[in-house]
């Protein structure tokens, strides 16, 4: 009972990823509508051929019994049907490829859209592997299966039905012998799945663990290397390498046991349909055309049984695939921005945290009645040791995630009740992450006012230091560099961080250990570029170094993602508590 | 390609028979339609029962046999293609673990990755429907039209006409269509990875208001590769119409041709029927063909792409020349260096001179690319400098045997990387020899001896791959104990002591001076505390030398050392 209810509540999941494809498919609804129609007639087509063709063996009986009336009419008739048939399957595969790509296509951008919409706090949770996957693999997957297998299970299906009709309108009696010996075809079939499938499975255990081992000798070749660890992660790849290699055997040759298997049974069926129907004709029940129709239909008839049981296992990888795109695609978007946006007076930047309260994890609290008043031009230095929840505070300031409770005010303005647009345009962010988009360096640069001019890319590129690298390039502000900054060193990356943000000269900043991997002496220079920057501008800085720190207006002390301290440097350190404690075992030599 | 033949040679016995029992198994197809047409003349035609039934006894003798060639051939089929993927996979790794720094620099970690893992899958699904199908198909096909001729020349003729016709258009078509699905794959990369970066950069996109215009980018690229996939298509969709075509007009021709032989008695009504069934099996076989041929250009893709790395000349650095005996073990010299890494426009390092002496204590300070790092991984020759001599104990480190010299030095690479297994297994990377006390005495000098005591397992203690299991200091002091498990000649610290505090750090490099026989220590760093008390400092600038000597000589005379210095200790108490 029990298992029967679960599975009922199973197929209503189905049914239900099913009605969200349909919608999906509506735009192709004409198309759709056409491709069945054409598989309807190029099913009946491709099976009435045979029967022509029987018709006209029956007209060639034997020296001076040739009827050349009846078949050249019959001739003209097949030429007829095959024409049509092949117009029919050329204008169904065109059908269903506009459906298939349309579809991949409107339901890739309809994901794409939403991740821009969709909250830090659901991006953060889910690998970014993993989203791609489903933006991708899993809407190709999803269409090649589900429209593929969904036309191919279709005309199987009806070159059954259609099958044994006319079957059954020549002769039941071997008709009965096809139906009883087919089954058997399935039964070796699904059997022979049934036990390669744990082969399968511990074949791509093993695959999995030679994989991981690949990546580590790969990843780290370098270090192999240096260590003379050749031979010995040799050793190590050989003997896992040694294993998959049995066991991929196994299960490559069981696999590989399906089609001649149902092919035996298939020539079985043949030949019973030769012995029945030879006596049958002689019996005068059937003609020899009938026979040779009824011999090619036995040659096709196993076929769509094997198909379909195919496109059933394929179906349900499809509908999975297709429930965990629906579960991108209808994940939770963030608020949205309010529909009458209040817009700050002035660009002032003063902002004030009025009661904040926030948790990623509701278990687990953890900035509580946070106030504070930064003053406009004013230096905020957020301090802690590593993993202390440092860039949680800038997640709350661009909202990248929204607070609990409490307030965050710019210029007077609650930032909940402005744009989000309007909050982030007023702030230039460097993060810890130095990440860069492929493209050329100009590109990168000027990423937050694309339409600058040259004069301003290259004043931007001097002035934080980063002219000195770009300078040396072969294209140098045309240089195309990879996904993710490809082939420069952090350093270099975070320069043109920098350089981007001194572009768009926001009014407020926010830098997140800007220069934790440039050494200290460019940082010096980069430092003094930041000064001109940050001069009459509000910043919110996770700093690492000393002095910026003692430069700052408010020290921000966190640990364990809780603001605990704050006030300056001076007062921090009198108060003797977990900053003067830091400061002595970071700073202090 | 010719390179991965190679592999193949140890299963060539299964090579041969794989496709020979396929043979085995089509022929018996080939006959069955000879069959069906004796029964149809011989026992319709004369009412003979018995014969019918014997027949009807041969076709399934036919199936039972033709059952056991193909599983034959399959096994056969999978222990070559198998066998050939394992030793592909090991040959790979072979080179790949002989290939220099700059060539890895060049093909890249993930493209390695990657031909190690699904594209060696790809092949090996080659070459087994290779081994099974390939030569089963054209097989059919051709022995189709001999059985056609063994029964009616001039039928047989018009086999002949569309199996020329049917290889004419299957090739214009692929000929036209592989490179569109080449394109369709480059398109689909280019969705992928926008979608990828917009993933990685989500903050900083939505920080600069991109997302618009990243949505205008996604719809432009999904909208390329839709035509792409679309115009491919429509050419592929013509493929199975146009057999259907013509083998139908064959069908057609052939029942004309023979309904006038059999009129004038040179051809039975029966063989008439097998020469459509005839004609039917080609059909069937073409449409195996075309999604074989599909697979297939994947694979033989793929086995390119590995057959590139393979025919990669690893540029193999080292000779074999190995200083003797009575040579000054840790010597390191520099005679006027210079290098550029491959397809750079400018030397990384420029005219770098110094000389280490055993036992000295060399502190290599300057800005980010500035080459300091580069200028180590010149002492192990990871690459070879492009001018100048680099100097090993007095042998030209390009003419060092490659191995002698890596065992006489211990790196600490700046990322501190450590292999999954045990503390133990890590450690002896360095000297698969070094005993339990060497060991714990290497961790006590690097500072690491805690970690160990604090490890329910102590050395014994597993570590997970890429280390994930410790923070970055403490795998950071595990590195330099694996490093110093080698009792190395040469000790190279580069920037590896970044994620310890002042004191560890300050301990650990007394710990290495008060060795018993202390190597030629490098200290690459970005601390000034860290080399300050360094026999020599060497002050890097954008490649060249900006200065050498100790630290009082350089904050005399060396305005960028001074700069570094001022950065650190703004006070300037520590001036002196």
């Amino acid at each position: 009972m029990k298992i029967q209810f679960r599975s009922i509540k199973l197929d209503k999941n189905r049914l239900n990823t099913i009605g969200k494809l349909l919608k999906r498919l509506r735009p192709y609804r004409v198309s759709f509508v056409l491709s069945l129609v054409l598989a309807v007639i190029s099913v009946v087509l491709t099976l009435y051929v045979p029967i022509l063709i029987g018709r006209a063996v029956d007209c060639i009986v034997g020296a001076g019994e040739v009827d050349f009336v009846s078949l050249s009419s019959i001739l003209i008739k097949i030429a007829l049907c095959v024409g049509v048939n092949a117009l029919c399957g050329w204008l169904m595969s065109l059908c269903c490829n506009k459906i298939t790509y349309g579809m991949v296509k409107d339901i890739r951008t309809e994901a794409f859209r939403h991740v821009q919409k969709l909250p830090l706090s659901y991006l953060d949770a889910h690998p970014t592997g993993e989203t791609v996957s489903r933006m991708i693999s899993d809407v190709d997957q999803l269409a090649d299966g589900l429209l593929m297998g969904f036309t191919q299970f279709f005309t199987g299906i009806l070159t059954i039905i259609g099958t044994l009709i006319f079957m059954l309108t020549i002769n039941p009696l071997i008709t009965l012998v096809v139906v009883v010996i087919t089954p058997l075809s399935l039964a070796v079939a699904s059997f022979i799945a049934k036990r390669t499938y744990t082969m399968f499975k511990k074949q791509s255990e093993i695959r999995g663990e030679q994989t991981a081992l690949i990546d580590e000798i790969i990843s780290e070749q370098k270090v192999v290397q240096a260590f003379s660890y050749e031979n010995r992660a040799e050793e190590r790849f050989n003997e896992v390498n040694e294993r998959l290699k049995k066991c991929s055997l196994r299960a490559v040759f069981f696999s590989s046991l399906t089609n001649p298997s149902t092919r035996f049974v298939n020539a079985l069926v043949y030949a019973g349909v030769g012995v029945a129907g030879a006596f049958a004709a002689i019996s005068g029940g059937l003609t020899i055309g009938g026979l040779s129709a009824f011999l090619s239909y036995a040659n096709q008839y196993t076929k769509p049984f094997n198909e379909i049981s195919g496109v059933v296992t394929e179906l349900q990888g499809s509908l999975a695939c297709a429930a965990r795109l629906f579960e991108l695609i209808e994940a939770q978007e963030q608020t949205p921005d309010p529909i009458l946006p209040e817009t700050p007076p002035n660009d002032d930047g003063r902002m004030e945290f009025r009661d904040v309260c926030f948790s990623y994890n509701k278990s687990r609290e953890l900035i509580r009645d946070f106030s504070l008043t930064v003053h406009p031009g004013q230096r905020v230095a957020i301090v802690g040791p590593t993993g202390c929840g440092k860039t949680t505070l800038i997640n709350l300031i661009m909202r990248f995630y929204d607070i609990d409770s409490g307030e965050i005010t710019m210029d007077g303005i609650n930032t909940q009740s402005m744009k989000r647009s309007e909050l982030r345009i007023r702030f230039g962010m460097v993060l810890q992450d130095t990440w860069l988009k492929s493209g050329t360096i100009r590109e990168n640069i000027t990423m937050g006012r694309p339409d600058a001019t040259d004069e301003e890319i290259m004043a931007a590129a001097i002035s934080s230091h980063a002219y000195n690298f770009i300078r040396r390039l072969t294209n140098g502000f045309d240089t195309v560099i990879g996904e993710s900054g490809g082939s420069l060193s952090l350093g270099q990356k975070q320069l043109l961080c920098i350089a981007r943000v001194m572009l768009c000269m926001p009014p407020m900043l926010i830098l997140d250990e800007a220069t934790s991997s440039i050494d200290t002496r460019t940082e010096k220079h980069v430092q003094d570029a930041f000064v001109k920057l940050m001069r009459g501008r509000t910043t919110f800085i996770v700093a690492h170094r000393l002095s910026t720190i003692r430069e700052a207006d408010v020290i921000l002390v966190m640990r364990d993602g809780r603001i605990i301290e704050k006030g300056r440097h001076d007062e921090l350190i009198r108060k003797g508590g977990f900053y003067k404690e830091l400061y002595e075992s970071q700073f202090a030599h | 390609m010719k390179k991965l033949f190679v592999y193949l040679k140890k299963y060539s016995r299964e090579c041969v028979l794989a496709p020979l029992f396929k043979l085995f198994e089509a022929t018996l197809e080939l006959i069955v339609p000879l069959v069906v047409a004796a029964i149809i003349d011989r026992g319709i035609g004369n009412g003979d029962g018995g014969y019918i039934i014997r027949m009807g006894l041969v076709l399934a003798t036919f199936a039972a046999v033709g059952l056991l060639f193909s599983i034959t051939a399959q096994f056969f089929a999978a222990k070559a293609a198998i066998g050939f993927s394992a030793s592909l996979r090991s040959a790979l790794l072979k080179k790949i673990q002989s290939l220099s720094y700059s060539d890895l620099d060049g093909i890249g970690i993930s493209a390695l990755i990657t031909r190690m893992t699904s594209d060696v899958n790809q092949v090996q699904t080659g070459v087994n429907l290779t081994l099974r199908l390939l030569l089963r198909s054209p097989f059919v096909v051709f022995g189709a039209m001999v059985m056609a001729f063994t029964i009616d020349t001039k039928c047989a003729l018009i086999f002949a006409g569309v199996i020329a016709l049917l290889c004419v258009v299957v090739f214009l078509i692929m000929l036209t269509t592989v490179p569109m699905h080449r394109r369709v794959q480059g398109a689909l990369d280019d969705v992928t990875s926008l979608a990828r970066e917009n993933l990685n950069g989500v903050r900083v996109l939505r920080a600069f208001l991109r997302e618009d215009d990243e949505i205008e980018e996604f719809k432009k690229r999904s909208d390329r590769l839709n035509r792409l996939q679309l115009s491919a298509s429509r050419l592929s969709a013509l493929m199975n119409p146009l057999t259907l075509i013509i083998i139908n007009a064959a069908v057609i021709l052939l029942i004309h041709t023979g309904s006038i032989k059999v009129d004038s008695g040179t051809l039975t009504q029966g063989e008439v029927v097998a020469l459509y069934n005839l004609m039917s099996q080609i059909l069937v076989e073409l449409i195996k063909m075309a999604n074989l041929i599909i697979t297939l250009t994947k694979s033989l893709a793929c086995a390119d792409r590995i057959g590139v790395i393979l025919n990669t000349e690893s540029t193999v650095l080292g000779g074999s020349a190995v200083p003797d005996s009575t040579a000054p073990r840790g010597k390191v010299e520099f005679r006027d260096v210079s290098f550029k890494y491959n397809g750079a426009g400018a030397n990384a390092v420029e005219g770098i001179s110094f000389s280490a002496l055993p036992g000295q204590t060399i502190g290599i300070i300057g800005g980010t690319g500035s080459g300091k790092t580069t200028i180590m991984s010149l002492i192990p020759s990871f690459y070879g400098a492009t001018q100048g001599e680099v100097l090993i104990d007095g042998i030209n480190a390009l003419e060092f045997d490659r191995n002698e010299l890596r065992k006489r030095i211990g790196i600490v690479p700046q990322k501190a990387v450590l292999f999954k297994g045990t503390i133990r297994s890590n450690l002896l990377m360095g000297n698969e020899l070094a005993s339990e006390d060497e060991m714990l005495e290497a961790l006590e000098t690097a500072q690491a001896l805690e970690i160990v005591q604090n490890k329910e397992k102590g050395l014994d203690e597993p570590i997970q791959q890429g280390g994930s299991n410790l923070s970055g200091g403490q795998k950071q002091r595990l590195t330099i104990a694996r490093a110093l498990v080698k009792k190395p000649e040469i000790l190279i610290l580069d920037d590896s002591s970044s994620a310890l505090d002042y004191a560890t750090d300050a301990k650990l490099r007394l710990a290495i001076r008060n060795m018993k026989n202390p190597p030629t220590t490098f200290i690459v760093s970005q601390r000034a505390q860290s080399i300050r008390y360094a026999d020599t400092i060497i002050v890097l600038d954008d490649g060249r030398m900006a200065g050498i000597g100790t630290h009082d000589e350089l904050i005399k005379n060396c305005t960028v050392y001074r700069e570094i210095f001022v950065s650190q200790f703004p006070n300037g108490d520590e001036l002196s």
